[in-house]
């Protein structure tokens, strides 16, 4: 679907004609991220992040794919090789600092995607599909991101595999053969690194896939934005090329100072000095973490600590899975009119006063060592979590009086619809 | 209905994390916990190749490596550095040579195939003294030394770890071991205060002063000979670090000029659009 005033690409040169009629290639770009799509114009700087992850996705995939032409997955040479990579490859240092912090980029940057989401309830109808595929994108990251810390073989890298696959061993009764099943052993070794390497290939392929569908379940409704009221005339929009391509173009310089910042000057402080020793399983590291991005969930997992009816790592194990798979029940669960978080005054507080010094605290607790007090701590926040999502939301939802909205998203931006600068065939607001 | 299914999960979820919580903080409040034991955080030194614009100081690496040689090979290995590197610590190729063929490696006797040891060449790595982990286990009352290529990546603030702990040694102080008894070192095992849990199999190898002859005239003290190890095991963990800090420089700086221009093409691609005063309340 596209908007009526949506500009039509026009091919003006004999090339450009002759691929029109044969593959419309650059009609297909021209509409998705050109002048044929038509956007909001009122779109702040937290909608720059759809198009970041989709740079960090391909900025993975091609160091990833240079780091494997150099890789070796093999127990026994799998840390060696990735210090040949290290040290002897021309540029291999760069590439493999650049794949290691480029995965933290890609975290942050769908972090902050997803949270955008949250405040301005960009799950609701029309979107709930966009909102369900970037769930499943976000599951498929974790698995992605997972195997890959593995691939060094340092360490975390054997313990984290041992810790994690150990969490399927909590299932009752088929547990203990699903982590055999999954490790190809009884502990990681030759066979769970193969296919994990073999995995992490595999994933980012099938993670662009669903990209795409994210994106074309974007393309049907159009673009949310700050106000949440919903396109209505021409005055509203303006085309994604050039305005947004020059804003996304600002935001991408922004997040490669950043990234080169960290690449360059403290490659390492994101990860653990553990796992720059090869992997031993007859000495286990003082405390196994996983990498930060998984942190606020490690930390939901080590907070039920009691047997309560289920075994306590049961539970754990519930709970942290359940904290990402609720996401996928959002747009059901949150049943207010209004979508954007400003307009919704109750919403607003808990958003800002509950569920974001949560994740903060709840992201430092998951590296905390466990022991008193972070663990009571977690258990608090791991509480508000749950209670946030599944009850507090639903219940504001219905209780809350949202403030009133613009009439439109011009009226938003200008303060009166009648100074509308573009849209000369738009209707006059009313 | 799914909202109501929504509130009992939570409340479920929400209720055993908040029972945990309250047994927890009951066993916290009536149990004693034991105290961590007392090491000390490294001293923080000073080297050349700190911060952004750190570069190595190449004579120091060169007193590293002999300390290196003379003191620390007799136990540790260095199995992912090639002796060719070397000449980055300023030696010429024929003194790459010279240093390598002072290295026994192991090799194969060209005429019999029977395995023996033979002079280095460039391209080996600076082998472990051990021929194999049973062998470095047995020398070592069952602690096997460590290979040392990655040793300050390998712990965390790595490079003062190294330097703080070859002076860390000495005896347990009474306070400590009237408060933790079990810091008492055992059979075969030594007393340090930066180490994490006290006592480590690893004997004192800096003794005493001038244990290893500077070749530039440097006073060999117990610190100057532990720091410039500790230099020279910094740029084993990573002999490109002044590479990396070097190049990062320019990437920088193009990146930042891009980012300007991309900021002031923005500004202008929207100043056509963009209401001259921005209504300060989208209220209204």
């Amino acid at each position: 679907m596209s908007f009526p005033w949506a500009r039509q690409y026009e091919p003006k040169t004999g090339l450009t004609k002759f691929l029109d009629e044969k593959l419309p290639l650059p009609r297909f770009v021209y509409n998705a991220v050109g002048a044929g799509y038509p956007v909001p114009r009122n779109l702040n700087y937290m909608w720059n992040f759809g198009v970041l992850a989709g740079f960090f996705l391909m900025f993975q995939i091609i160091t990833g794919v240079v780091l494997a032409m150099h890789y070796a997955a093999n127990a026994n040479v799998a840390f060696a090789s990735t210090e040949h990579i290290m040290r002897n490859v021309n540029w291999g240092w760069l590439m493999r600092y650049a794949h290691a912090n480029g995965a933290s980029f890609f975290f942050v940057v769908v972090y902050i995607h997803i949270f955008r989401g949250f405040f301005y309830s960009s799950y609701k109808a029309p979107r709930e599909m966009i909102w369900l595929l970037g769930v499943v994108i976000f599951l498929l990251m974790m698995a992605t991101a997972f195997m890959g810390y593995v691939l060094p073989w340092g360490q975390m890298s054997f313990w984290g595999a041992k810790v994690i696959t150990g969490l399927f061993g909590a299932i009752p009764l088929v547990g203990e053969p699903i982590q055999i099943w999954l490790l190809g052993g009884f502990a990681p070794d030759n066979a769970a690194l193969n296919r994990f390497f073999s995995l992490h290939f595999l994933l980012p392929f099938v993670i662009a896939g669903v990209v795409i569908l994210h994106i074309w379940a974007l393309h049907i409704p159009g673009s949310s934005n700050p106000t949440g009221v919903e396109i209505k005339q021409e005055s509203d929009t303006v085309p994604f090329h050039p305005y947004y391509t020059a804003k996304d173009g600002f935001g991408l310089g922004i997040a490669l100072l950043a990234l080169f910042t960290m690449v360059f000057f403290l490659p390492n402080v994101l990860g653990h000095a553990d796992n720059y020793i090869e992997a031993n399983p007859l000495s286990t590291p003082a405390h196994i973490v996983p990498e930060w991005y998984f942190y606020p969930f490690y930390a939901i997992l080590r907070a039920f600590t009691m047997d309560f009816i289920l075994p306590a790592k049961l539970w754990g194990v519930l709970a942290m899975f359940s904290a990402i798979l609720l996401w996928f029940f959002l747009p059901w669960l949150d049943r207010s009119p209004v979508r954007s978080g400003h307009y919704r005054p109750l919403f607003r507080k808990f958003f800002w006063f509950g569920l974001i010094p949560t994740m903060a605290a709840l992201f430092y607790l998951g590296g905390a060592p466990a022991e008193e007090p972070y663990v009571m701590l977690s258990q608090i926040f791991t509480a508000y979590y749950f209670l946030h999502f599944l009850v507090i939301i639903p219940i504001v939802s219905q209780i809350e009086r949202p403030q009133p909205l613009p009439y439109s998203i011009t009226e938003a931006v200008l303060g009166s619809d009648k100074k509308a600068v573009l849209g000369e065939n738009a209707e006059p607001a009313v | 209905m799914i909202r109501i299914i929504a509130i009992l999960v939570g409340l479920g979820f929400a209720v055993v994390a908040l029972v945990s919580f309250a047994v927890g903080a009951y066993t916290f409040a009536t149990e004693e916990t034991t105290p961590h034991l007392p090491y000390e955080e490294p001293m923080d030194v000073d080297y050349s190749f700190d911060g952004p614009l750190g570069t190595w100081d190449v004579a120091q690496l060169q007193r590293g490596y002999k300390v290196y040689k003379e003191v620390c090979s007799a136990c540790h290995g260095l199995k992912f550095v090639a002796m060719r590197s070397l000449s980055e610590l300023g030696y010429s190729e024929a003194q790459v040579k010279a240093e390598a063929a002072t290295w026994q490696v192991p090799g194969i006797d060209p005429n019999t195939g029977e395995a023996t040891m033979r002079a280095g060449v460039p391209t080996d790595q600076f082998p472990s003294p051990y021929p194999n982990a049973v062998a470095a286990a047995a020398a070592n009352n069952n602690a096997i030394p460590p290979d040392l290529s990655l040793m300050t990546k390998a712990r965390n603030d790595g490079t003062n770890y190294v330097a703080s702990l070859l002076v860390g040694y000495q005896e347990p102080s009474p306070e400590v071991l009237a408060e933790h008894p079990e810091a008492a070192p055992g059979p075969g095992l030594y007393h340090n205060i930066y180490f994490p849990n006290l006592n480590l199999a690893m004997a004192p190898p800096l003794m005493n002063a001038g244990q290893v002859t500077y070749d530039d005239g440097t006073e060999a003290t117990l610190t100057q000979m532990s720091t410039d190890v500790a230099a020279f095991l910094t740029w084993t963990a990573e002999p490109t670090l002044v590479k990396r800090k070097q190049t990062g420089w320019p990437v920088l700086i193009f990146l930042l000029f891009a980012t300007v221009l991309a900021y002031l093409s923005k500004k202008q691609i929207w100043s056509a659009i963009k209401p001259k005063q921005h209504p300060k309340n989208a209220k209204d």
